[in-house]
């Protein structure tokens, strides 16, 4: 179990990297640290490792403060963008640094490196150095190597965004089995939305040293806390609209709509619904966005359509064979929406 | 048309005469050795090996050898493990004022190492007892090279990605384990040139060896070979060509040696 209290870190020059951060992972836990470069998610993966000195606050694994700890004190093994694989030692050598370190007797540290290895698809590389290996095989080996220490908590930096896209995927299946397998408490960071929501089960979401929300994938996906959270995930962003309420109705992007409890006449509001949660037709309909066909995005499987309606774009989803035609008036109907009021969730309708 | 003809003579003659100027000397010291009457100028030799008895005939030509080796490998652990230690530091520490330092000792090196500096290293090296010593010439002739070399070395570690280090600090490794199991490795060429260049400086230096050293029995060849004279004060040609050619195998030998295993670079960089 990892618990974060008051975490904070202030880089020389006054720059807020994290800005009085409470978590608490449970044991066993996958978490994602998630959001866009420059919002703090390394510096914490890496105040969690020890690599940086926080300002403020505390860190504890399982139960011990480690704050003060250099990184090879606290039990943890952290895999890094770039693997970090030594490259003047061969695979065997590699997996087995860690036991080297702790003095680990040299037969002892080879058969455990083997063991490692075997379980990872290894064995055959194991007398090659680390230019010999190809990008996933490498990902492979750096995760032998934390696997070999032992940790408590695995902390992995980007995991998957050295590998080219095929790969990436694979790679993304095999590490969530294995985490599964291995049940050790694992924090990784990514920018990739699709990443975090596939692999994680919780999630936290960041924003200038901020953690904006904390919740399962699901939870993340069905209810962003913020408009940011909302236009952060999903593989098409949200549509986030403006709206107007009056005193009897909600005006969104052309569409006159209920007005949902609580909502007052002057209100900042923002109207988000997903383009998957759209359905669209070619004749009328109330309730609906009324609008004319400018661009059809083919996306394979479906195609992302964009409806010029009158003040905004709104974009949804179609599944193939269902195209309409450019130019065409269309109304897009939201099945499943979200009400942002001051770009703070309000209610889901 | 003959136009283009004339240039490319000239230049070819110009590059011709140019590389005379650099193998003759080369010649001769290949070809004096071995000549019965050795003469400044380079010829085919009346072959001879009793130069070479000759020269081991004189009672400091091989300790002179002997010598040059003690200082020149001497410099160059030190210098290496100095100036390691240094570049490391320099590279990973923000210090500031870092660069305008390092640019003051390279300055000041050229300064140390000359004849301006003389006297007081005379006076220094008489005052702590390191006249006459191997330690004196080491120690004197190390200040010398060591802002070169911490200057090239920082330049390879500055090329040697951060995160492997900090990966074997998560796994517990202790700053110097690192140096030894990490940085060092990484950065074995550069370790390298900076020894076989500090070596070949030492091993062709003189004039601190010649003022620190008044003893014959602790000279290194490049001193020896200012002695081989005649009474009379001419030089002996067939004494001190020979004693070249034997001072320079050893140097040679090195740089084969150390571009074979590792190659020369003077600047840093992993390939990934």
């Amino acid at each position: 179990m990892i618990t974060l209290h008051a975490l904070t870190k202030i880089f020389p020059g006054g720059v807020h990297a994290l800005d009085d951060i409470h978590l608490t992972i449970a044991d066993g836990e996958f978490f994602a640290l998630l959001g866009p470069s420059g919002c703090g998610k390394t510096t914490l993966l890496r105040t969690i490792a020890g690599l940086e000195t926080p300002s403020g606050g505390t860190v504890h694994i399982d139960g011990r403060d480690v704050t003060g700890l250099p990184p090879g004190d606290r039990d943890v093994a952290m895999v890094f963008q770039d693997y970090a694989i030594f490259p003047h030692m061969d695979v065997t050598a590699n997996i087995a640094y860690p036991l080297r370190i702790k003095k680990v007797p040299r037969a002892e540290r080879a058969t455990k490196a083997a063991d490692v290895a075997a379980r990872l698809s290894l064995t055959e590389l194991l007398h090659r150095r680390p230019a010999e290996l190809s990008g996933g095989q490498q990902q492979r080996v750096a995760l032998a190597r934390a696997i070999a220490c032992h940790p408590t908590a695995f902390l992995f930096d980007e995991p998957l965004s050295n590998l080219d896209a095929r790969l990436r995927l694979e790679a993304r299946t095999f590490l969530k089995r294995l985490q599964r397998e291995l049940a050790v408490t694992t924090v990784f960071v990514t920018h990739d939305q699709a990443e975090a929501l596939a692999l994680a089960d919780r999630i936290a979401v960041m924003s200038h040293g901020r953690m904006v929300q904390v919740a399962t994938p699901a939870e993340i996906f069905h209810r962003p806390a913020t408009t940011f959270v909302a236009s952060f995930i999903g593989s098409t962003p949200m549509n986030l609209l403006p709206a107007r309420a009056t005193a009897t109705a909600l005006h969104v992007a052309g569409a006159t709509l209920p007005l949902p409890d609580g909502v007052t006449p002057g209100d900042h509001l923002t109207y988000g619904v997903r383009p998957e949660y759209m359905t669209l037709s070619p004749a009328e309909r109330p309730d609906a966005f009324p609008g004319v066909i400018t661009v059809l995005e083919n996306l394979g499987t479906h195609t992302l359509v964009t409806l010029e309606t009158p003040g905004a774009l709104v974009q949804t989803v179609v599944p193939e064979g269902e195209e309409p035609s450019l130019g065409t008036p269309a109304w897009a109907t939201p099945r499943r929406a979200l009400l942002y009021r001051d770009d703070t969730l309000l209610t889901t309708g | 048309m003959i136009r283009h003809t004339v240039g490319r003579l000239a230049a070819t003659v110009f590059i011709a005469v140019v590389l005379a100027f650099f193998t003759l000397p080369m010649l001769w010291l290949a070809s004096a050795p071995f000549d019965d009457t050795p003469a400044i100028t380079t010829s085919i030799p009346e072959f001879t090996l009793r130069n070479f008895s000759a020269i081991l005939d004189n009672p400091y030509a091989l300790g002179s050898i002997r010598n040059s080796l003690i200082q020149g490998a001497g410099a160059a652990a030190l210098v290496v493990v100095l100036a390691a230690l240094a570049a490391y530091a320099l590279s990973r520490v923000r210090v500031p004022g870092r660069d305008a330092l390092l640019y003051l000792l390279l300055l000041l090196s050229s300064v140390v190492t000359g004849t301006a500096a003389m006297v007081p290293i005379f006076e220094l090296a008489t005052r702590l007892d390191l006249i006459d010593t191997h330690l004196g010439v080491v120690l004197v002739v190390s200040g010398g090279l060591l802002p070169a070399a911490i200057f090239i070395l920082k330049d390879f570690m500055d090329d040697t990605p951060t995160s492997y280090e900090e990966s074997a600090r998560v796994f517990g490794a202790t700053p110097l384990q690192i140096l030894r199991h990490i940085v060092v490795p990484l950065v074995r060429p550069g370790l390298a040139t900076i020894a076989v260049w500090a070596l070949a400086s030492v091993w062709g230096g003189f004039l601190f060896q010649f003022i620190l050293l008044r003893d014959p029995e602790k000279a290194p060849g490049s001193v020896i070979l200012y002695t081989l004279y005649t009474e009379g004060g001419a030089p002996r040609l067939d004494l001190i060509s020979t004693f070249s050619l034997l001072y320079s195998l050893p140097v040679v030998a090195m740089y084969l040696f150390v571009s074979q295993r590792y190659g020369f670079r003077f600047h840093g960089g992993i390939k990934r």
